[in-house]
Protein backbone atom coordinates (compact mmCIF):
# COMPACT_ATOMS: atom_id res chain seq x y z
CA UNK A 1 0.00 0.00 0.00
CA UNK A 2 2.67 2.45 -0.60
CA UNK A 3 1.14 4.49 -3.14
CA UNK A 4 -2.19 4.73 -0.62
CA UNK A 5 -0.62 8.20 0.76
CA UNK A 6 0.19 9.78 -2.59
CA UNK A 7 -3.46 8.89 -4.18
CA UNK A 8 -5.07 10.59 -1.01
CA UNK A 9 -2.64 13.96 -1.72
CA UNK A 10 -3.04 13.44 -5.58
CA UNK A 11 -6.42 15.42 -6.00
CA UNK A 12 -4.84 18.15 -3.25
CA UNK A 13 -1.49 18.59 -5.29
CA UNK A 14 -3.62 18.52 -8.85
CA UNK A 15 -5.83 21.30 -7.54
CA UNK A 16 -3.49 23.56 -6.29
CA UNK A 17 -1.25 22.94 -9.17
CA UNK A 18 -4.55 24.42 -11.31
CA UNK A 19 -5.90 26.76 -9.24
CA UNK A 20 -2.61 28.27 -7.47
CA UNK A 21 0.64 27.13 -9.39
CA UNK A 22 -1.10 27.88 -12.59
CA UNK A 23 -2.17 31.50 -12.05
CA UNK A 24 1.14 32.74 -10.15
CA UNK A 25 2.90 31.40 -13.23
CA UNK A 26 0.64 33.64 -15.39
CA UNK A 27 0.84 36.38 -13.37
CA UNK A 28 4.39 36.81 -14.11
CA UNK A 29 3.43 36.10 -18.13
CA UNK A 30 0.55 38.30 -18.39
CA UNK A 31 2.74 41.04 -17.00
CA UNK A 32 5.55 40.43 -19.43
CA UNK A 33 3.34 39.74 -22.62
CA UNK A 34 2.95 41.90 -25.41
CA UNK A 35 0.28 41.99 -28.03
CA UNK A 36 2.11 40.10 -30.75
CA UNK A 37 3.04 37.28 -27.77
CA UNK A 38 6.58 38.58 -27.40
CA UNK A 39 8.51 39.61 -24.08
CA UNK A 40 7.57 43.59 -23.22
CA UNK A 41 8.28 45.75 -20.27
CA UNK A 42 5.51 48.37 -21.91
CA UNK A 43 2.50 47.11 -18.93
CA UNK A 44 5.20 47.54 -15.78
CA UNK A 45 6.40 51.09 -17.40
CA UNK A 46 2.46 51.97 -17.89
CA UNK A 47 1.94 50.88 -14.52
CA UNK A 48 5.33 53.22 -13.13
CA UNK A 49 3.71 55.96 -14.85
CA UNK A 50 0.55 55.89 -13.88
CA UNK A 51 -0.62 58.74 -11.60
CA UNK A 52 -1.62 56.33 -8.67
CA UNK A 53 1.33 54.02 -8.76
CA UNK A 54 3.56 56.04 -6.44
CA UNK A 55 1.19 56.71 -4.08
CA UNK A 56 -0.33 53.50 -3.98
CA UNK A 57 3.47 51.88 -2.98
CA UNK A 58 4.10 54.23 -0.39
CA UNK A 59 0.53 53.99 1.14
CA UNK A 60 0.73 50.41 1.19
CA UNK A 61 4.08 50.18 2.86
CA UNK A 62 3.08 53.44 5.11
CA UNK A 63 0.06 51.80 6.17
CA UNK A 64 1.71 48.07 6.61
CA UNK A 65 4.52 49.57 8.81
CA UNK A 66 2.36 51.25 11.15
CA UNK A 67 -0.72 48.53 11.23
CA UNK A 68 1.45 45.91 11.89
CA UNK A 69 3.40 46.85 15.03
CA UNK A 70 0.42 48.32 16.58
CA UNK A 71 -1.90 44.79 15.48
CA UNK A 72 1.77 42.58 17.45
CA UNK A 73 1.42 44.65 20.41
CA UNK A 74 -2.45 44.60 21.18
CA UNK A 75 -2.26 40.69 19.97
CA UNK A 76 0.58 39.87 21.72
CA UNK A 77 -1.21 41.87 25.04
CA UNK A 78 -4.49 40.06 24.54
CA UNK A 79 -2.43 36.77 24.57
CA UNK A 80 -1.16 37.27 27.27
CA UNK A 81 -4.30 38.17 29.18
CA UNK A 82 -6.03 34.76 27.35
CA UNK A 83 -3.20 32.78 28.75
CA UNK A 84 -3.85 34.26 32.33
CA UNK A 85 -6.69 31.57 32.57
CA UNK A 86 -8.88 34.34 34.55
CA UNK A 87 -12.72 33.22 35.04
CA UNK A 88 -14.32 33.82 31.78
CA UNK A 89 -10.87 33.93 29.58
CA UNK A 90 -12.58 31.52 26.69
CA UNK A 91 -15.71 34.54 26.02
CA UNK A 92 -12.93 36.91 25.88
CA UNK A 93 -10.95 34.95 23.70
CA UNK A 94 -14.23 34.72 21.35
CA UNK A 95 -14.93 38.06 21.36
CA UNK A 96 -11.27 38.92 20.14
CA UNK A 97 -11.79 36.65 17.89
CA UNK A 98 -15.06 37.51 16.05
CA UNK A 99 -13.15 39.61 13.51
CA UNK A 100 -11.28 36.72 12.45
CA UNK A 101 -14.58 35.70 10.52
CA UNK A 102 -15.23 39.47 9.31
CA UNK A 103 -14.52 40.88 5.89
CA UNK A 104 -12.02 43.79 5.13
CA UNK A 105 -15.43 44.80 3.11
CA UNK A 106 -17.73 44.80 6.02
CA UNK A 107 -14.85 46.12 8.79
CA UNK A 108 -14.68 49.35 6.33
CA UNK A 109 -18.80 50.02 6.51
CA UNK A 110 -18.51 48.95 10.20
CA UNK A 111 -15.81 51.86 10.59
CA UNK A 112 -17.34 54.14 7.87
CA UNK A 113 -20.34 54.54 10.58
CA UNK A 114 -18.25 56.04 12.85
CA UNK A 115 -15.73 58.24 10.97
CA UNK A 116 -18.60 59.48 8.28
CA UNK A 117 -19.36 63.26 8.53
CA UNK A 118 -22.80 62.40 9.66
CA UNK A 119 -21.48 59.18 11.68
CA UNK A 120 -20.61 58.61 15.51
CA UNK A 121 -17.65 60.27 15.71
CA UNK A 122 -19.07 63.76 14.91
CA UNK A 123 -22.06 63.04 17.08
CA UNK A 124 -20.41 62.00 20.21
CA UNK A 125 -17.92 64.91 19.36
CA UNK A 126 -21.09 67.31 19.25
CA UNK A 127 -22.81 65.41 22.17
CA UNK A 128 -19.83 66.88 24.23
CA UNK A 129 -19.69 70.13 23.03
CA UNK A 130 -16.67 69.84 21.07
CA UNK A 131 -17.59 71.19 17.70
CA UNK A 132 -21.08 72.81 16.35
CA UNK A 133 -20.72 71.74 12.80
CA UNK A 134 -19.56 68.11 10.82
CA UNK A 135 -16.11 67.71 10.39
CA UNK A 136 -15.21 65.66 7.55
CA UNK A 137 -12.99 63.45 8.32
CA UNK A 138 -12.65 61.01 5.63
CA UNK A 139 -11.20 63.54 2.75
CA UNK A 140 -8.01 64.87 1.01
CA UNK A 141 -8.02 68.29 3.46
CA UNK A 142 -7.70 65.70 6.62
CA UNK A 143 -4.80 63.04 5.80
CA UNK A 144 -3.94 62.36 9.34
CA UNK A 145 -7.93 61.51 10.21
CA UNK A 146 -8.24 59.57 6.63
CA UNK A 147 -4.79 57.57 7.82
CA UNK A 148 -5.88 57.27 11.15
CA UNK A 149 -9.41 55.62 10.09
CA UNK A 150 -8.07 53.25 7.97
CA UNK A 151 -5.65 52.12 10.61
CA UNK A 152 -8.10 52.12 13.36
CA UNK A 153 -10.03 49.71 10.72
CA UNK A 154 -7.10 47.29 10.35
CA UNK A 155 -5.98 47.08 13.82
CA UNK A 156 -9.48 46.28 14.63
CA UNK A 157 -10.15 43.63 12.09
CA UNK A 158 -6.50 41.97 11.90
CA UNK A 159 -5.66 41.86 15.64
CA UNK A 160 -7.69 38.76 15.81
CA UNK A 161 -5.38 36.45 13.73
CA UNK A 162 -1.72 37.48 15.08
CA UNK A 163 -3.88 36.74 19.06
CA UNK A 164 -4.48 33.62 17.34
CA UNK A 165 -0.70 33.12 16.12
CA UNK A 166 0.55 33.96 19.68
CA UNK A 167 -2.10 31.98 21.72
CA UNK A 168 -1.69 28.96 19.96
CA UNK A 169 2.36 29.80 20.20
CA UNK A 170 1.82 30.29 24.28
CA UNK A 171 0.53 26.95 24.87
CA UNK A 172 3.47 24.75 22.94
CA UNK A 173 5.52 26.51 25.77
CA UNK A 174 6.04 23.93 28.59
CA UNK A 175 5.30 24.74 31.87
CA UNK A 176 8.22 23.89 33.71
CA UNK A 177 9.74 26.88 31.73
CA UNK A 178 7.79 29.17 34.23
CA UNK A 179 8.07 26.79 37.52
CA UNK A 180 11.91 27.58 36.79
CA UNK A 181 11.45 30.47 36.60
CA UNK A 182 10.00 31.01 39.71
CA UNK A 183 11.89 28.85 41.72
CA UNK A 184 14.50 31.46 40.74
CA UNK A 185 12.68 34.42 41.91
CA UNK A 186 11.74 35.87 38.29
CA UNK A 187 9.19 37.94 38.84
CA UNK A 188 6.25 39.71 35.88
CA UNK A 189 8.45 41.98 33.94
CA UNK A 190 11.78 39.85 33.69
CA UNK A 191 9.72 36.63 32.96
CA UNK A 192 8.13 38.07 30.45
CA UNK A 193 11.22 39.72 28.72
CA UNK A 194 13.04 36.61 29.10
CA UNK A 195 11.10 33.18 29.18
CA UNK A 196 8.22 33.97 27.45
CA UNK A 197 8.61 36.36 24.60
CA UNK A 198 11.87 34.49 23.40
CA UNK A 199 10.20 30.94 23.36
CA UNK A 200 7.42 32.95 21.44
CA UNK A 201 10.33 33.72 18.76
CA UNK A 202 8.56 31.61 15.73
CA UNK A 203 4.59 32.39 16.85
CA UNK A 204 5.78 36.22 16.70
CA UNK A 205 7.54 35.19 13.15
CA UNK A 206 4.49 33.43 11.79
CA UNK A 207 2.22 36.29 12.86
CA UNK A 208 4.22 38.76 11.34
CA UNK A 209 4.76 36.75 8.18
CA UNK A 210 1.25 36.13 7.31
CA UNK A 211 0.07 39.55 8.72
CA UNK A 212 2.33 41.19 6.58
CA UNK A 213 1.58 39.16 2.99
CA UNK A 214 -2.35 39.70 3.76
CA UNK A 215 -1.31 43.58 4.56
CA UNK A 216 -0.78 44.21 1.13
CA UNK A 217 -3.76 42.40 -0.18
CA UNK A 218 -5.23 45.42 1.76
CA UNK A 219 -7.86 47.12 -1.01
CA UNK A 220 -11.85 46.89 0.43
CA UNK A 221 -11.35 48.93 3.53
CA UNK A 222 -9.77 51.87 1.99
CA UNK A 223 -11.85 52.01 -0.71
CA UNK A 224 -15.33 51.90 1.39
CA UNK A 225 -13.39 54.66 3.52
CA UNK A 226 -11.60 56.89 1.41
CA UNK A 227 -12.56 55.65 -2.37
CA UNK A 228 -9.34 56.76 -4.43
CA UNK A 229 -8.06 59.37 -2.20
CA UNK A 230 -6.00 57.07 -0.71
CA UNK A 231 -4.92 54.75 -3.53
CA UNK A 232 -2.99 50.90 -2.38
CA UNK A 233 -1.53 48.07 -4.20
CA UNK A 234 -4.19 45.94 -4.61
CA UNK A 235 -7.00 48.54 -5.08
CA UNK A 236 -5.24 49.84 -7.86
CA UNK A 237 -4.84 46.11 -9.52
CA UNK A 238 -8.67 45.90 -8.86
CA UNK A 239 -9.60 49.57 -10.64
CA UNK A 240 -6.96 48.32 -13.49
CA UNK A 241 -8.83 45.63 -13.93
CA UNK A 242 -12.46 45.77 -12.99
CA UNK A 243 -12.55 49.63 -14.36
CA UNK A 244 -10.23 50.17 -17.22
CA UNK A 245 -10.44 46.50 -18.65
CA UNK A 246 -6.40 46.33 -17.78
CA UNK A 247 -5.62 42.66 -17.13
CA UNK A 248 -1.61 43.13 -17.87
CA UNK A 249 -1.22 46.23 -15.46
CA UNK A 250 -3.59 44.89 -13.04
CA UNK A 251 -1.24 41.72 -13.19
CA UNK A 252 1.42 43.61 -13.16
CA UNK A 253 0.59 45.18 -9.88
CA UNK A 254 0.05 41.65 -8.60
CA UNK A 255 3.46 40.89 -9.72
CA UNK A 256 4.79 43.35 -7.61
CA UNK A 257 2.66 42.60 -4.66
CA UNK A 258 3.42 39.07 -4.87
CA UNK A 259 7.88 40.41 -5.05
CA UNK A 260 7.06 42.86 -1.65
CA UNK A 261 5.22 39.60 -0.14
CA UNK A 262 7.89 37.36 -0.73
CA UNK A 263 10.57 39.87 0.07
CA UNK A 264 9.60 40.48 3.24
CA UNK A 265 9.04 36.95 4.06
CA UNK A 266 12.81 36.45 3.71
CA UNK A 267 13.83 39.40 5.78
CA UNK A 268 11.73 37.97 8.68
CA UNK A 269 13.19 34.63 7.94
CA UNK A 270 16.63 36.14 7.59
CA UNK A 271 16.40 38.64 10.98
CA UNK A 272 15.51 35.49 12.73
CA UNK A 273 18.25 33.29 11.41
CA UNK A 274 20.96 36.22 12.60
CA UNK A 275 18.98 35.84 16.31
CA UNK A 276 19.45 33.07 16.98
CA UNK A 277 23.34 32.72 15.84
CA UNK A 278 23.67 35.58 18.19
CA UNK A 279 21.67 33.92 20.92
CA UNK A 280 24.18 30.90 20.49
CA UNK A 281 27.28 32.74 20.50
CA UNK A 282 25.71 34.82 23.38
CA UNK B 1 2.37 45.15 42.69
CA UNK B 2 -0.10 43.91 45.06
CA UNK B 3 -2.78 41.10 44.21
CA UNK B 4 -5.70 43.45 44.24
CA UNK B 5 -4.09 45.42 42.13
CA UNK B 6 -2.99 42.98 39.66
CA UNK B 7 -6.50 41.44 39.39
CA UNK B 8 -8.01 45.57 38.92
CA UNK B 9 -5.51 46.02 36.36
CA UNK B 10 -6.52 42.82 34.66
CA UNK B 11 -10.35 43.28 34.80
CA UNK B 12 -9.66 46.74 33.40
CA UNK B 13 -7.28 45.65 30.48
CA UNK B 14 -9.92 42.68 29.33
CA UNK B 15 -13.05 45.42 30.13
CA UNK B 16 -11.43 47.69 27.67
CA UNK B 17 -10.27 45.39 24.89
CA UNK B 18 -13.43 43.26 24.79
CA UNK B 19 -15.05 46.73 24.22
CA UNK B 20 -12.94 47.83 21.62
CA UNK B 21 -14.13 44.75 19.60
CA UNK B 22 -17.44 44.77 20.63
CA UNK B 23 -18.54 48.43 20.21
CA UNK B 24 -18.08 48.91 16.69
CA UNK B 25 -20.05 45.71 15.75
CA UNK B 26 -23.04 47.57 18.53
CA UNK B 27 -22.82 50.48 16.43
CA UNK B 28 -22.86 49.20 13.31
CA UNK B 29 -26.35 47.26 14.30
CA UNK B 30 -28.21 50.20 15.80
CA UNK B 31 -26.27 52.33 12.44
CA UNK B 32 -28.88 49.46 10.41
CA UNK B 33 -31.70 50.46 12.44
CA UNK B 34 -31.90 54.00 12.29
CA UNK B 35 -33.96 55.13 9.39
CA UNK B 36 -32.45 57.20 6.23
CA UNK B 37 -33.43 60.67 7.29
CA UNK B 38 -32.24 60.17 10.59
CA UNK B 39 -28.65 59.12 9.09
CA UNK B 40 -28.19 62.58 7.38
CA UNK B 41 -29.63 64.84 9.49
CA UNK B 42 -27.61 67.01 12.01
CA UNK B 43 -27.27 67.25 14.80
CA UNK B 44 -27.52 63.27 14.75
CA UNK B 45 -28.26 61.50 17.74
CA UNK B 46 -26.20 58.29 18.69
CA UNK B 47 -29.58 56.06 19.72
CA UNK B 48 -31.93 56.24 16.56
CA UNK B 49 -35.62 57.67 17.48
CA UNK B 50 -37.82 56.00 16.67
CA UNK B 51 -35.93 52.43 16.03
CA UNK B 52 -36.98 51.21 12.14
CA UNK B 53 -36.51 48.66 10.47
CA UNK B 54 -36.61 50.70 7.15
CA UNK B 55 -33.06 50.62 6.43
CA UNK B 56 -33.03 46.74 6.31
CA UNK B 57 -35.77 46.85 3.95
CA UNK B 58 -34.48 49.16 1.43
CA UNK B 59 -31.41 47.09 1.46
CA UNK B 60 -33.15 44.30 1.03
CA UNK B 61 -35.14 45.31 -1.81
CA UNK B 62 -32.30 46.67 -3.54
CA UNK B 63 -31.86 45.35 -6.99
CA UNK B 64 -29.77 42.31 -7.11
CA UNK B 65 -29.16 41.83 -2.92
CA UNK B 66 -31.91 39.05 -2.70
CA UNK B 67 -29.80 36.96 -5.78
CA UNK B 68 -26.54 37.62 -4.92
CA UNK B 69 -26.90 36.18 -1.09
CA UNK B 70 -28.52 33.53 -3.00
CA UNK B 71 -25.16 33.38 -5.31
CA UNK B 72 -23.36 33.67 -2.15
CA UNK B 73 -24.39 30.82 -0.53
CA UNK B 74 -24.52 28.58 -3.44
CA UNK B 75 -20.95 29.52 -3.93
CA UNK B 76 -20.42 28.62 0.21
CA UNK B 77 -21.57 25.08 -0.44
CA UNK B 78 -20.11 24.43 -3.76
CA UNK B 79 -16.53 25.38 -1.93
CA UNK B 80 -17.49 23.12 1.16
CA UNK B 81 -17.79 20.27 -1.02
CA UNK B 82 -14.73 20.48 -3.31
CA UNK B 83 -12.40 21.97 -0.47
CA UNK B 84 -13.80 18.43 1.96
CA UNK B 85 -13.69 16.31 -1.28
CA UNK B 86 -10.32 17.51 -2.27
CA UNK B 87 -8.75 18.16 0.89
CA UNK B 88 -9.74 15.74 3.77
CA UNK B 89 -8.17 12.80 1.75
CA UNK B 90 -4.75 14.59 2.04
CA UNK B 91 -5.54 15.37 5.63
CA UNK B 92 -5.92 11.65 6.25
CA UNK B 93 -2.57 10.64 4.39
CA UNK B 94 -1.00 13.00 6.37
CA UNK B 95 -2.46 12.06 10.13
CA UNK B 96 -2.09 8.06 9.18
CA UNK B 97 1.20 7.55 6.94
CA UNK B 98 4.98 8.42 6.98
CA UNK B 99 6.32 8.81 3.91
CA UNK B 100 8.94 10.16 1.60
CA UNK B 101 7.92 14.07 0.68
CA UNK B 102 5.50 14.36 3.99
CA UNK B 103 7.58 17.57 4.95
CA UNK B 104 7.71 19.06 1.89
CA UNK B 105 4.23 18.85 1.45
CA UNK B 106 3.03 20.16 4.51
CA UNK B 107 5.74 23.03 3.71
CA UNK B 108 3.82 23.63 0.67
CA UNK B 109 0.36 23.74 2.00
CA UNK B 110 1.51 26.13 4.84
CA UNK B 111 3.06 28.59 1.89
CA UNK B 112 0.09 27.98 -0.06
CA UNK B 113 -1.61 29.41 2.96
CA UNK B 114 -0.37 32.70 3.32
CA UNK B 115 -0.64 33.66 -0.69
CA UNK B 116 -3.25 35.96 -1.20
CA UNK B 117 -6.45 36.18 -3.72
CA UNK B 118 -5.09 39.53 -4.89
CA UNK B 119 -2.25 37.23 -7.19
CA UNK B 120 -4.50 34.68 -8.43
CA UNK B 121 -7.77 36.70 -8.85
CA UNK B 122 -6.21 38.53 -12.19
CA UNK B 123 -4.30 35.57 -14.06
CA UNK B 124 -7.71 33.28 -13.27
CA UNK B 125 -10.06 35.80 -14.91
CA UNK B 126 -8.34 35.60 -18.01
CA UNK B 127 -7.19 32.14 -17.66
CA UNK B 128 -10.96 31.46 -17.12
CA UNK B 129 -12.35 33.33 -20.13
CA UNK B 130 -11.09 30.99 -22.25
CA UNK B 131 -12.19 27.90 -20.20
CA UNK B 132 -15.96 29.21 -20.35
CA UNK B 133 -15.70 29.61 -15.97
CA UNK B 134 -15.87 33.54 -15.86
CA UNK B 135 -18.46 35.21 -14.75
CA UNK B 136 -20.04 31.73 -13.41
CA UNK B 137 -20.37 30.65 -9.34
CA UNK B 138 -18.43 27.43 -10.08
CA UNK B 139 -15.82 29.35 -11.41
CA UNK B 140 -15.56 31.37 -8.17
CA UNK B 141 -15.92 28.51 -6.17
CA UNK B 142 -12.76 27.16 -7.52
CA UNK B 143 -10.78 30.12 -6.50
CA UNK B 144 -12.63 30.00 -3.03
CA UNK B 145 -11.77 26.37 -2.39
CA UNK B 146 -7.95 27.39 -3.78
CA UNK B 147 -7.52 29.78 -0.70
CA UNK B 148 -9.79 27.19 1.37
CA UNK B 149 -7.77 23.84 0.61
CA UNK B 150 -4.64 25.00 3.15
CA UNK B 151 -7.12 24.81 5.99
CA UNK B 152 -8.95 22.03 4.92
CA UNK B 153 -5.91 19.65 4.43
CA UNK B 154 -4.53 21.00 8.14
CA UNK B 155 -7.60 20.92 10.00
CA UNK B 156 -8.46 17.47 8.61
CA UNK B 157 -5.10 16.64 9.64
CA UNK B 158 -5.63 17.07 13.54
CA UNK B 159 -8.80 16.04 13.14
CA UNK B 160 -8.02 12.40 11.94
CA UNK B 161 -4.76 12.41 14.51
CA UNK B 162 -7.55 12.50 17.13
CA UNK B 163 -9.44 9.65 15.77
CA UNK B 164 -7.32 6.57 17.25
CA UNK B 165 -6.06 4.78 13.88
CA UNK B 166 -6.39 1.26 16.72
CA UNK B 167 -9.87 0.99 16.02
CA UNK B 168 -9.84 1.23 12.21
CA UNK B 169 -7.19 -1.89 12.73
CA UNK B 170 -9.03 -3.82 14.83
CA UNK B 171 -11.95 -2.73 12.26
CA UNK B 172 -9.52 -4.09 9.78
CA UNK B 173 -8.99 -7.35 12.15
CA UNK B 174 -12.38 -8.09 12.17
CA UNK B 175 -12.80 -8.54 8.51
CA UNK B 176 -13.30 -5.05 7.09
CA UNK B 177 -11.44 -3.72 4.38
CA UNK B 178 -9.33 -0.46 4.81
CA UNK B 179 -12.48 1.56 3.33
CA UNK B 180 -15.36 -0.04 5.55
CA UNK B 181 -12.94 0.77 8.28
CA UNK B 182 -13.11 4.63 7.07
CA UNK B 183 -16.25 5.11 6.45
CA UNK B 184 -17.98 2.76 9.58
CA UNK B 185 -14.78 4.01 12.00
CA UNK B 186 -12.90 6.97 11.43
CA UNK B 187 -15.75 9.18 9.77
CA UNK B 188 -18.18 9.52 11.99
CA UNK B 189 -16.07 10.05 14.80
CA UNK B 190 -14.15 12.60 12.54
CA UNK B 191 -18.04 13.92 11.50
CA UNK B 192 -17.80 16.96 14.40
CA UNK B 193 -14.10 18.31 13.37
CA UNK B 194 -15.10 18.29 9.58
CA UNK B 195 -17.94 20.04 10.23
CA UNK B 196 -15.82 22.83 11.79
CA UNK B 197 -14.13 22.13 8.60
CA UNK B 198 -16.95 23.19 6.66
CA UNK B 199 -17.99 26.14 8.89
CA UNK B 200 -14.57 28.03 8.42
CA UNK B 201 -14.80 27.48 4.72
CA UNK B 202 -18.39 28.76 4.93
CA UNK B 203 -16.91 32.43 6.24
CA UNK B 204 -14.15 32.31 3.94
CA UNK B 205 -15.95 31.83 0.75
CA UNK B 206 -19.17 34.05 2.35
CA UNK B 207 -16.36 37.08 3.11
CA UNK B 208 -14.19 36.75 0.06
CA UNK B 209 -14.48 40.17 -2.09
CA UNK B 210 -11.23 40.51 -4.57
CA UNK B 211 -11.45 36.74 -6.61
CA UNK B 212 -15.39 37.36 -6.75
CA UNK B 213 -15.03 40.86 -7.86
CA UNK B 214 -12.39 40.27 -10.28
CA UNK B 215 -14.68 36.94 -11.70
CA UNK B 216 -17.84 38.10 -11.84
CA UNK B 217 -19.46 40.82 -13.94
CA UNK B 218 -23.57 39.73 -13.79
CA UNK B 219 -23.10 36.45 -11.62
CA UNK B 220 -21.84 39.17 -8.62
CA UNK B 221 -21.81 37.64 -5.31
CA UNK B 222 -23.16 39.34 -2.37
CA UNK B 223 -19.48 40.59 -1.57
CA UNK B 224 -18.65 41.63 -4.83
CA UNK B 225 -21.89 43.32 -5.43
CA UNK B 226 -21.67 45.46 -1.97
CA UNK B 227 -18.12 46.35 -3.50
CA UNK B 228 -19.30 47.39 -6.79
CA UNK B 229 -21.96 50.28 -5.66
CA UNK B 230 -19.35 51.25 -2.99
CA UNK B 231 -16.12 50.97 -5.07
CA UNK B 232 -17.38 52.75 -8.32
CA UNK B 233 -15.35 55.09 -9.41
CA UNK B 234 -17.92 58.65 -9.23
CA UNK B 235 -20.79 56.59 -7.88
CA UNK B 236 -21.70 55.91 -4.07
CA UNK B 237 -24.66 53.67 -2.35
CA UNK B 238 -26.54 55.79 0.27
CA UNK B 239 -25.18 55.31 3.62
CA UNK B 240 -28.09 53.35 4.64
CA UNK B 241 -27.01 50.65 2.00
CA UNK B 242 -23.61 50.26 3.09
CA UNK B 243 -24.52 50.35 7.43
CA UNK B 244 -27.26 47.39 6.54
CA UNK B 245 -25.07 45.68 4.19
CA UNK B 246 -21.95 45.89 6.73
CA UNK B 247 -24.70 44.52 9.75
CA UNK B 248 -25.90 41.80 7.52
CA UNK B 249 -22.60 40.53 5.80
CA UNK B 250 -21.08 40.51 9.86
CA UNK B 251 -24.29 38.29 11.07
CA UNK B 252 -23.01 34.63 9.80
CA UNK B 253 -19.16 35.70 11.69
CA UNK B 254 -20.77 36.16 15.23
CA UNK B 255 -22.50 33.06 15.05
CA UNK B 256 -20.36 30.75 13.24
CA UNK B 257 -16.86 32.01 15.41
CA UNK B 258 -18.75 30.52 18.31
CA UNK B 259 -19.78 27.81 16.54
CA UNK B 260 -15.95 26.54 15.84
CA UNK B 261 -13.63 28.16 18.56
CA UNK B 262 -12.46 25.50 19.73
CA UNK B 263 -10.97 25.10 16.40
CA UNK B 264 -9.56 28.75 15.99
CA UNK B 265 -6.39 27.46 17.84
CA UNK B 266 -5.89 24.48 15.22
CA UNK B 267 -6.26 26.53 12.30
CA UNK B 268 -3.98 29.18 12.45
CA UNK B 269 -1.35 28.25 15.66
CA UNK B 270 0.78 26.14 13.25
CA UNK B 271 4.20 27.72 13.72
CA UNK B 272 6.54 27.74 10.45
CA UNK B 273 9.39 25.69 11.62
Amino acid sequence: MDWLPYALLLPTVAFLSVFFVYPMVQALLISVRGEDGGFTLRHFQAMAQDTYFGDALRNSLVLTAITIPLQVALGLAIALLVNARFRGHEWFLYACAIPLGISDLAAGLIWLSVFTERGYLNAALRGMGWVSQPITFLSPEHPGWLYGAMIATEVWRATAIVMIVLVAGLQLIPKDYFETADVFGATGWRKLRYVTLPLMRPALQTALIIRTILAFQLFATVITLAGRIVPVLAGEAYFQYSQYRNPNVASAYAVVIMTLSMAITVIYLWLLRTRDVEAARG
Amino acid sequence: MTTAGRRALLGISVALLTAWVLVPLLLVAVASLTTRSQLYTWPRSIIPHPWSLETIRFFFRTQGVLESTERSLLVAVLTILLSVLVGAPAGYALSRFRFAGREGFRLAILATKTFPATILAVPLAVAFISWGLYDTLLGVAFVHTALALPFTVVITTTVFIGVPYELEEAAMTLGCNRLAAFRRIALPIALPGLAAAAIFTFVLSWNEVFAATILTVRNRTLPALVMNSVGALGSGAPLDYRFAAGFFMIIPALIIILVIRRYLLTLWGITVR
